[in-house]
């Protein structure tokens, strides 16, 4: 990855030179191997940019900030990434004309949370050899296969194609498993409804409401959300009742709801492993199956099928055939 | 006080046996995390080889959601209810060394003048039971606040040692000799066992990457106003997203708003956990008084490492148990800050 991390600092460099930007979106190196944080460099700090495995976060989100500010900023986006600032370009939250993005290669993120839940216990290092990770550890070093440690959205890959960057950065990488984003949705749908209930109210009776996910989301741009403004009637800062959480989530998830990417920052930074990244692809999977494909952020021009209106639509009785099935 | 010990395939029963002494919370894993919860919950697994559960035990003294008091109205009538307090004994079981500093932390706030009864109704009725690190992670740094994890000290009634084959226990107080008295797997140990697993364990304690952590800088003396004024902060909080995974996953936060609700008959008034991360935190009529994200960052940090200890004789109100550092979403936690803070400030 080093190779690859010295290929975008020098195309970075040669953008601050030409004067295309000003800044550079990356991430700057944590205080141990996992923990690289957003950082924004300088062309005099652009050594520190640090673009490895644990670089998940998607940095769109910060493009509403940065895009704010004066000058050009240049961003770094793997091609998840992309979608999400297209989305919201398309939804003016971002200056577009602020920004300069640049599309970089990916291989798939890690997910230490997996890493251990293997058995790596107290990392200190990292590196990766042949389709493996290897830890160097307080307890001795643990080898892992790479597949297994990747995050859920890299294991349902979208491709290496962007949306809506300035240019791409190109690079061979290994190939991505593919698998079927929508196959545990799948199998919730074919549950019984008492037993969907049950998985959820689990899985939501975790939250701490600490809304990491909402703030994390590129699709939830809004000023003040609903639930922080007491006016609304429904600021709910107390986590009271299991009914409260799943209405929090629920109402997240229809908000974001055609809008929402698919990039799956929810489901990795929720601090109690809730996988919220279910509901939204259970609304993108009834979405293709009822309007058609659609992939939000990946066509400036297209008129959002939950927004738009055509004579083919299906009828809200829709709702109950598939109620009763 | 005496060394006892039980064969460790026996703990089942103990945890049973307990049940004599009220509910009993463990540190269980359920649904893909782990809290305290009360033993023997379906689908829930009690684990004591857990070295940290993702929720800390706060939650037990100062729930994240309470009522206080509800005020019924009938015509022009109001009558007042008062919430009831901790009532039942309960076992807390498996805290570890930072979680029980992080309890003493909160009793320094709650219990002090004016007492917070309902935080000492539950805590008057805990038998607490504190459980010593054999293998510490690599985002541990309670060391570094001087804690020794292979040998938990604080407000609790016994010490365990889990080691391959046996827990052992070691009471310090008469609700502590209690677990003893009522669970018969219980005999007399030498400690031989206990001081070899302390001592694998400190060699490990002493290549923890930051179990030394430079602190010099912050407590008692710091010079707070430059602490408040240091450059650093500006990058530092730049991409904290204003969450609060910190605040609630940490476990001496100890901060709360108080709302009613209104019932349609009444008003339900309740406190809940609020983190100084918020917008809306300590929200006034006038506004609020940290405007930016870089001043309600910097509050948290500064609350830890300097105005506690400033107002608790140098106790820091932080115990290093890492878990900002595995759950901040843009990894913006204590040793990130202490590190930037702590020495000279950095060129921009």
């Amino acid at each position: 990855m080093r190779e690859l991390t010295n290929a975008i600092c020098a195309r970075a460099k040669e953008l601050l030179q030409s004067g295309a930007a000003g800044r550079v979106l990356g991430w700057a190196p944590g205080e141990f191997f996992y923990d690289p944080t957003p950082g924004v460099f300088s062309e005099g700090r652009l050594n520190e940019l640090v673009y490895d495995g644990f670089t998940a976060a998607n940095l769109s989100k910060y493009c509403i900030a940065e895009s704010q500010k004066e000058g050009k900023v240049l961003v770094l986006l793997k091609p998840c990434d992309s979608y999400s600032l297209a989305q919201l370009v398309k939804e003016h939250r971002v200056k577009r004309e602020n920004i300069y993005a640049l599309g970089i290669p990916c291989e798939g993120k890690l997910d230490m949370r997996k890493a251990r839940a293997k058995g790596v216990e107290g990392a200190l290092s990292f590196r990766e050899e042949d389709g493996q990770v290897v830890f160097e550890t307080l307890y001795g070093e643990v080898r892992l296969a790479r597949e297994e440690l990747l995050l859920e959205r890299c294991l349902c890959c979208r491709g290496r194609e962007y949306a809506g960057v300035d240019e791409t950065l190109e690079y061979a990488l290994p190939e991505l498993p593919k698998r079927d984003r929508f196959q545990k949705v799948a199998a919730l749908e074919e549950q019984t409804a008492q037993e969907r209930y049950a998985f959820w109210r689990g899985e939501l009776s975790k939250c701490i409401r600490c809304n990491a996910c909402r703030n994390v989301c590129p699709a939830c741009s809004c000023v003040q959300c609903v639930f922080d403004n007491p006016q609304s009637g429904v600021a709910a800062k107390a986590n009271s009742t299991e009914f409260e959480e799943s209405l929090f989530h629920i109402i997240r998830a229809w908000h974001v709801a055609g809008r929402c990417t698919d990039c799956g920052e929810c489901s990795r930074v929720c601090p109690q492993s809730i996988p919220l990244h279910l509901l939204n692809r259970k609304f993108i999977k009834d979405v293709n199956e009822l309007y058609g494909e659609y992939q939000a952020g990946a066509d400036p021009a297209a008129r959002p099928p939950l927004v738009n209106y055509t004579p083919e639509d299906p009828e809200p009785s829709a709702v109950l055939e598939r109620g009763r099935a | 006080m005496s060394l006892y010990a039980m064969d460790r395939a026996r703990l089942g029963e103990l945890y049973e046996a307990l049940g004599a002494l009220g509910r009993v919370y463990l540190p269980t894993r359920k649904n893909g995390a782990s809290a305290f919860l009360p033993y023997g919950e379906e689908g829930s697994e009690a684990d004591l080889s857990l070295l940290l559960c993702d929720k800390s035990p706060k939650d037990l003294f100062f729930p994240q959601s309470e009522e206080l008091v509800k005020f019924r109205l009938t015509g022009a009538e109001i009558a007042l209810q008062e919430a009831a307090r901790q009532k039942e004994p309960f076992v807390l079981f498996g805290v570890k060394a930072c979680d029980l500093q992080a309890i003493e932390v909160l009793d320094r706030v709650f219990l002090a003048e004016p007492v917070d009864s309902f935080y000492q109704s539950r805590r008057e009725h805990a038998t607490v039971v504190a459980l010593a690190c054999a293998r510490p992670a690599e985002s541990c740094f309670c060391t570094a606040f001087g804690i020794d994890p292979t040998s938990p000290q604080g407000p609790c009634d016994a010490v365990a040692w889990l080691t391959e084959s046996a827990l052992y226990l070691r009471p310090c107080t008469e609700k502590g000799e209690t677990i003893v008295s009522c669970f018969a797997g219980f005999a007399p140990a030498d400690e031989k066992e206990v001081a070899a697993q302390q001592a694998a364990a400190r060699a490990v304690l002493g290549r923890l990457p930051y179990g030394q952590l430079d602190l010099s800088r912050f407590g008692e003396a710091s010079d707070e106003l430059a602490l408040f004024d240091h450059p650093a902060w500006e990058e530092l909080s730049a991409h904290c997203l204003g969450c609060g995974s910190c605040t609630f996953s940490c476990p001496t936060c100890q901060c709360y708003d108080i709302r009613d609700y209104d019932t349609g008959k009444g008003v339900l008034r309740f406190r809940c956990w609020d983190s100084c991360m918020y917008k809306d935190f300590t929200m006034m009529a006038h506004g609020t008084p940290r405007k930016t994200q870089k001043e309600r960052f910097r509050q948290r940090f500064l609350h830890k490492l300097v105005y506690y200890p400033k107002n608790n004789g140098g106790l820091f109100s932080c115990v290093g148990c890492g878990r900002c550092v595995k759950k901040c979403p843009a990894n913006l936690h204590m040793i990130r800050v202490a590190k930037a803070l702590g020495g000279e400030p950095r060129a921009q």
